[in-house]
C-alpha cells in the first residue's frame, strides 16, 4: 500500500493542530476532567466531604444510601461518602509516590546503561530477565513482607521492583536515539558524555517513558488498593479504597454499598489516568 | 518444529537468570525481620534449642556458604520445612499447585474465548460503533482491580442469586469447572481486556499488511483471507502477549484465590507472609519464578513452531 | 492502438481517503482504456495516485475510502459489483502484482500454498493437478528446481526470486489483464531488467494486457504502447508512447523525460523537476503543477486546466502546452 501510506504520511497535521485534535477527542477530555476533579478532591477532601470521615455514630450503623448519607454508613456509623472522598488523598498520592521514584531511577539507569553499554549493560540485562521472571505482585508482596505492611513500605516495595520496567524502556529508547545523527554529531563536537546524555538523548528518548508513566499511575492505584485490600498496604482506620472495600467485605450480603462505592472511585480514577495516557500517546507519538 | 539445539540454547540462557533469581530470593528471605530459629521453635524455646536449630539450618555459617547450601538443597528438591504446616515445603506446594494450575489454564481459555471473537468484531468494524462499544467496555474493565471484580461476582452471582458456589473447589473435573468458574471469570475479565486491546491492533495491522492486500487481489474468499492469512499472523502476537503477561495473570490469580478462598499457591503465599513462614515464602517465590520461566519457554517454542522465520535463527 | 474493443474502460475514477476528518483526493477523474494485449504505462512521482488507481480498479481501495466512477471489465461495470462477485474477477481475469516482494507474500505460508490457493479459488483442478500447475508456473517464471521449492517459505527466497514468485501467483489462473504496481522498484538494478523482460514476454505469450505503473519514463519508452502521465491524482497527459515522448505537451512530462539520463556525456548532473508534489490535503486552487512549472501564468494559479483531447487518443491538461516544432504532426 505504498501510495496509501504515502498519503497518510503527507496528511500528518502539524503540531499545533495535533494538540487541538487531541483536545477534540472525547476520551482525552473526559480523562482530563476526571483527573482534575480527583486532584481537587485529593487536595482538599475536607471542603467536599459532607461529614467527618472518622465521626462514629452508633445510632446510624450500616444504613443504606439515603439523602443524609448518599453512600450509606459503615459498621461504625461513619459516613461512607466522606470516607471515600477522604481516601482520594491517599489513593491519588499512590499514583505519584508509587511511580515517581521508579521513574527517576529507571530513567537515569536506563540512560546510563544504554549510553555506555558494556559490562554494566550485560548485568542490567540479566537483572531485568530475573525480575520479570517473578510475577510483579509476588515480588512486591515479598518485599512488603520483609519491610512490614504499611503505605511507605508499599511505596518502597513497588519502587524496588518497578524501576526496572522504566529502565528497560529508557535503555531501548536511548539506544534507538543513539543511531540518530544528532547524537553522533554531539560526540564529534566533543561534548561531554553527561551533556550528550542529559541535554540531547534524554529529552528525545523520554516520550515513551512519559506515556508509560500515565498507564503506570493507573496501575499504581489498582496495585495500591489491592495491597490495601490484602492488608499489606494502607492500614485501617485510614480511609483508603482497598481498605474500605476490605472493611465492607464482611457485611457484603447485608451492606453491599460499603464495598461497592469505593470500587467505583477506583474504576473512575483508573479510567481517568488511562484515558489521559492514551490521549498523550496519540499526541506525543512522532507520526500521526 | 523447534530444533533440539534451539531448546538447549534457550535453556542455557536461563542459567544466569536463575542464578540471579536465587540470589534475589536468598537475600529477600535473609532480610525478613525476626530470627528464623525463634519462628521455628517458638518464643519459649531454650537458647540451646535455638542454637541447635541455627546449627541445623546452617544459619551460623557465612553468607556465601548459606547461599551454597540453599542452592544445593533446592537442586535436590529440598526447600526446607514449612513452619506453618510443619511439613516439607515441597509437599505443601505440590498439594496446592494443581488447583492454581487449573485456575490459570481455565482463565486463559476463558480470556481467549472472550477476547478473540470480540477483537475480530472490533477490528473488522474499526471506527464504527461496535468497535467503540467493545473498546469502551474493555477500557473500563482494565480500570477494575481484580479483587473488586471478584467481590462483585461473588456477591451478586454467588451470594445473592446462588448461581454459583461461594467457596470450595470440587472433587471431579466437572465440579471443578463449576466451582472455579467465577474465580476464572474474574481473572479472565482482566486478562481479556489486555488481550483484546492488543489482538485488535494486531488484526488491524495484519488486515492492512501488503500480503493480505495481495491475498485479496488474488480473489480469495473472505473466510480464507481471515482464517488463513489474518488469524495465523494475529495468533502469533496473541500467544506472545499471553506468554509475556503470565506474570500479571499469576498476580491476578493470587488475589482471586484470596477473594474466593480457593486453596491454591496464591492464597498460600499470603498465608505464608502473614505467618512469616520464611521457608514457605522462599519456596513459593521460587515456584512462581519457575512457572513463569516455563511459560516463557513454551511461548518461545510455540512461536518458533508457528513462524518459519524463527526456525532457522 | 488496438482496433478491438477495449477489455478495460475506466471512466471518471475518483478515490478519496479521509484522515483525521480531512478529505484526501488521491485519484481524480481518471479515464483510460486498455485493449487486448496492450501494455499501458502509468507514470508519475510517488504519491501521484498511480497505485491507488490500480487498487481502485480491483476494488481494493473500497475499505479505505470512497471510490466513484465507472470501471468496465469486458463491458460489465465492476466498480459497484459486490465483493463476492468481484472476487471471481480478481485473480482470474485481472491479476495484480505489488511493489514490495518482501512484504507482499505471507511470511507464515509456504510458497506452494500461496500459489495453489489461487488455483483452488479459480480453477477446478484437483490437488495433484494444482501442484503440477504450481511447479509449471514457478518453472515458467525462471525459478530453478521449482518442485523442491514449493515447500519453502518466502524468507528463503531473494527479493528478485520473490518477485518471480509473485508473478507466478498472479499469472497462475491465466488472467487477461495484469496490473503491475512498480514491480521492479524494490529490486536491484541488475534484476530490474530481468523482471521487466519476464513480465513483457509472458504478456506477449499469453496475449495479456498490462498496466505498468512506474516512475521511470525510460521504462515506459522501452515497454509500453500507450502512456498516461499522472500528477497529484489526475492524468495530465496521455497518448501513444511514440507521440508523447516525441512531442510532449505538458511541462511535467518534459520534466520527467529530462530526468531520464540518455545520450548525455558522463558527469552531467541528473535533472530533476524542481520542488516537490503538493500535499493532497492542500492542493492549490489552479493547476496542481503550477508552483513547479516553468510555463506558469496568472491563469494557471486561478483555474485548473481540463484534460483536452488533441487528437485521437491523445490529450493533455495544460493552458500553456509545450510548443510543437514546425512540421510535426500531433
Amino acid at each position: 500500500m505504498t501510495d496509501i501510506t504515502a498519503i497518510s504520511a503527507e496528511a500528518t497535521p502539524p503540531q499545533k493542530t495535533k494538540l487541538q485534535l487531541a483536545l477534540r477527542k472525547p476520551g482525552f477530555l473526559i480523562g482530563t476532567f476526571i483527573i482534575g476533579v480527583s486532584s481537587l478532591l485529593a487536595l482538599m477532601p475536607g471542603v467536599f466531604a459532607p461529614l467527618d470521615p472518622n465521626f462514629i455514630d452508633y445510632n446510624a450503623v450500616k444504613q443504606p444510601p439515603s439523602w443524609a448519607h448518599p453512600f450509606g454508613t459503615d459498621m461504625l456509623g461513619r459516613d461512607s461518602l466522606s470516607r471515600v472522598i477522604h481516601a482520594y488523598s491517599v489513593n491519588m498520592q499512590m499514583a505519584i509516590l508509587a511511580t515517581i521514584f521508579a521513574l527517576i531511577i529507571g530513567v537515569v539507569v536506563g540512560a546510563l546503561v544504554g549510553f555506555y553499554r558494556g559490562i554494566a549493560d550485560m548485568i542490567f540485562g540479566r537483572l531485568v530477565d530475573a525480575i520479570i521472571t517473578f510475577p510483579f505482585l509476588v515480588l512486591v508482596i515479598a518485599v512488603v513482607a520483609v519491610l512490614g505492611p504499611g503505605l511507605v513500605n508499599m511505596y518502597i516495595a513497588i519502587t524496588l521492583v518497578g524501576w526496572v520496567y522504566y529502565a528497560r524502556l529508557m535503555r531501548a529508547e536511548v539506544i534507538a536515539q543513539m543511531g540518530n545523527d544528532y547524537a553522533s554529531a554531539g560526540v564529534v563536537m566533543g561534548y561531554s558524555d553527561s551533556r550528550i546524555i542529559f541535554r540531547h538523548l534524554l529529552p528525545n528518548a523520554i516520550t515513551p517513558v512519559i506515556v508509560y508513566w500515565m498507564t503506570d499511575m493507573a496501575l499504581a492505584i489498582l496495585l495500591g488498593s489491592s495491597l490495601g485490600y490484602l492488608g499489606l498496604g494502607a492500614q485501617p482506620p485510614q480511609a483508603e479504597w482497598g481498605v474500605l472495600i476490605a472493611e465492607g467485605r464482611n457485611f457484603i450480603t447485608t451492606a453491599w454499598w460499603l464495598s461497592l462505592m469505593p470500587g467505583i472511585a477506583i474504576v473512575l480514577t483508573g479510567l481517568g489516568f488511562s484515558l489521559v495516557g492514551d490521549g498523550l500517546a496519540d499526541l506525543l507519538r512522532p507520526r500521526g | 518444529m523447534a530444533s533440539i539445539q534451539y531448546i538447549l540454547k534457550r535453556l542455557a540462557l536461563m542459567v544466569p537468570t536463575f542464578i540471579l533469581v536465587m540470589i534475589i530470593i536468598f537475600l529477600l528471605v535473609r532480610f525478613l525481620p525476626g530470627d528464623p530459629a525463634v519462628a521455628i521453635a517458638g518464643d519459649r524455646a531454650s537458647d540451646a534449642d535455638l542454637e541447635a536449630i541455627r546449627e541445623r539450618l546452617g544459619l551460623n555459617e557465612p553468607m556465601l556458604v548459606q547461599f551454597w547450601l540453599f542452592v544445593t538443597n533446592t537442586l535436590q528438591g529440598d526447600l526446607g520445612r514449612s513452619i506453618l504446616m510443619r511439613t516439607p515445603v515441597t509437599d505443601v506446594i505440590f498439594e496446592r499447585l494443581p488447583t492454581t494450575a487449573f485456575l490459570t489454564v481455565y482463565a486463559v481459555v476463558l480470556s481467549l474465548l472472550i477476547a478473540g471473537p470480540l477483537a475480530f468484531v472490533a477490528a473488522l468494524n474499526r471506527g464504527k460503533w461496535p468497535d467503540a462499544v467493545i473498546r469502551t467496555v474493555f477500557q473500563v474493565g482494565l480500570s477494575m482491580p481484580v479483587f473488586y471484580i471478584g467481590l462483585i461476582l461473588l456477591t451478586f452471582l454467588a451470594a445473592r442469586l446462588h448461581w454459583f458456589p461461594v467457596g470450595g473447589y470440587g472433587d471431579t473435573f466437572g465440579a471443578r469447572l463449576y466451582h472455579l468458574f467465577l474465580p476464572s471469570v474474574t481473572v479472565a475479565l482482566y486478562t481479556s481486556a489486555i488481550i483484546m486491546r492488543n489482538l485488535r491492533s494486531a488484526i488491524i495491522e495484519v488486515l492492512d499488511a501488503e500480503y493480505v492486500q495481495f491475498a485479496r487481489a488474488k480473489g480469495l474468499p473472505n473466510r480464507l483471507i481471515l482464517g488463513r492469512h489474518v488469524l495465523r499472523n494475529a495468533l502469533i502476537s496473541t500467544v506472545t502477549l499471553l506468554g509475556l503477561s503470565i506474570g500479571g495473570l499469576m498476580s491476578g490469580t493470587l488475589v482471586t484465590e484470596t477473594v474466593f478462598a480457593v486453596p491454591g499457591v496464591g492464597r498460600l503465599m499470603l498465608e505464608a507472609i502473614f505467618a512469616r513462614d520464611y521457608p514457605l515464602i522462599q519456596g513459593l517465590t521460587l515456584t512462581f519464578a519457575v512457572l513463569v520461566s516455563v511459560v516463557f519457554l513454551l511461548t518461545d517454542l510455540f512461536q518458533s513452531s508457528l513462524d518459519p522465520r524463527m526456525r532457522l535463527s | 492502438m488496438t482496433n478491438d474493443m477495449p477489455i478495460l474502460e475506466v471512466r471518471d475514477l475518483c478515490t478519496t481517503f479521509s484522515r483525521g476528518g480531512v478529505a484526501l483526493p488521491a485519484v481524480r477523474d481518471v479515464s483510460f482504456n486498455v485493449g487486448k494485449g496492450e501494455v499501458l504505462g502509468l507514470v508519475g512521482e510517488s504519491g501521484s495516485g498511480k497505485s491507488v488507481t490500480l487498487r481502485s480498479i480491483l476494488g481494493l481501495s473500497r475499505r479505505y475510502g470512497d471510490v466513484t466512477g465507472d470501471v468496465r471489465w469486458m463491458g460489465q461495470d465492476i466498480s459497484r459489483m459486490p465483493e463476492r462477485k468481484l472476487r471471481q474477477i480478481r485473480g482470474r481475469d485481472i491479476a495484480m502484482i505489488f511493489q514490495e516482494p518482501m512484504t507482499s507474500l505471507n511470511p507464515l505460508l509456504t510458497v506452494g500454498m500461496q500459489l495453489t490457493e489461487t488455483l483452488k479459488a479459480h480453477t477446478d483442478l484437483g490437488r495433484a493437478a494444482r501442484r503440477d500447475r504450481a511447479i509449471e508456473m514457478l518453472d515458467h517464471v525462471g525459478i530453478p528446481s521449482a518442485a523442491s521449492r514449493l515447500e519453502e517459505y518466502p524468507h528463503q527466497f531473494s527479493g528478485g526470486m520473490r518477485q518471480r514468485v509473485m508473478i507466478a501467483i498472479a499469472l497462475a489462473a491465466n488472467p487477461k489483464l495484469l496490473l503491475a504496481d512498480e514491480p521492479t522498484t524494490a529490486l536491484d538494478v541488475t534484476i530490474q531488467a530481468q523482471i521487466l523482460d519476464l513480465i513483457l514476454s509472458l504478456a506477449d505469450e499469453l496475449h495479456m494486457g498490462v498496466i505498468l505503473v512506474t516512475h521511470d519514463l525510460g521504462v515506459v519508452a522501452q515497454t509500453c504502447e500507450n502512456v498516461a502521465v499522472m500528477y497529484a491524482g489526475r492524468i495530465v497527459e496521455q497518448g501513444s508512447v511514440r507521440q508523447v515522448l516525441r512531442t510532449p505537451r505538458h511541462p511535467y512530462t518534459v520534466g520527467l523525460m529530462r530526468s531520464v539520463p540518455q545520450d548525455v556525456p558522463p558527469r552531467t548532473q541528473l535533472y530533476s523537476v524542481p520542488g516537490t508534489p503538493p500535499s493532497l490535503e492542500a492542493l492549490p486552487a489552479g493547476c496542481a503543477f503550477a508552483p513547479r512549472c516553468q510555463n506558469q501564468t496568472e491563469a494557471c494559479l486561478s483555474a485548473r486546466p481540463t484534460l483536452e483531447t488533441i487528437s485521437e487518443g491523445r490529450a493533455a491538461a495544460c493552458f500553456n502546452p509545450m510548443a510543437i516544432a514546425q512540421g510535426e504532426v500531433a
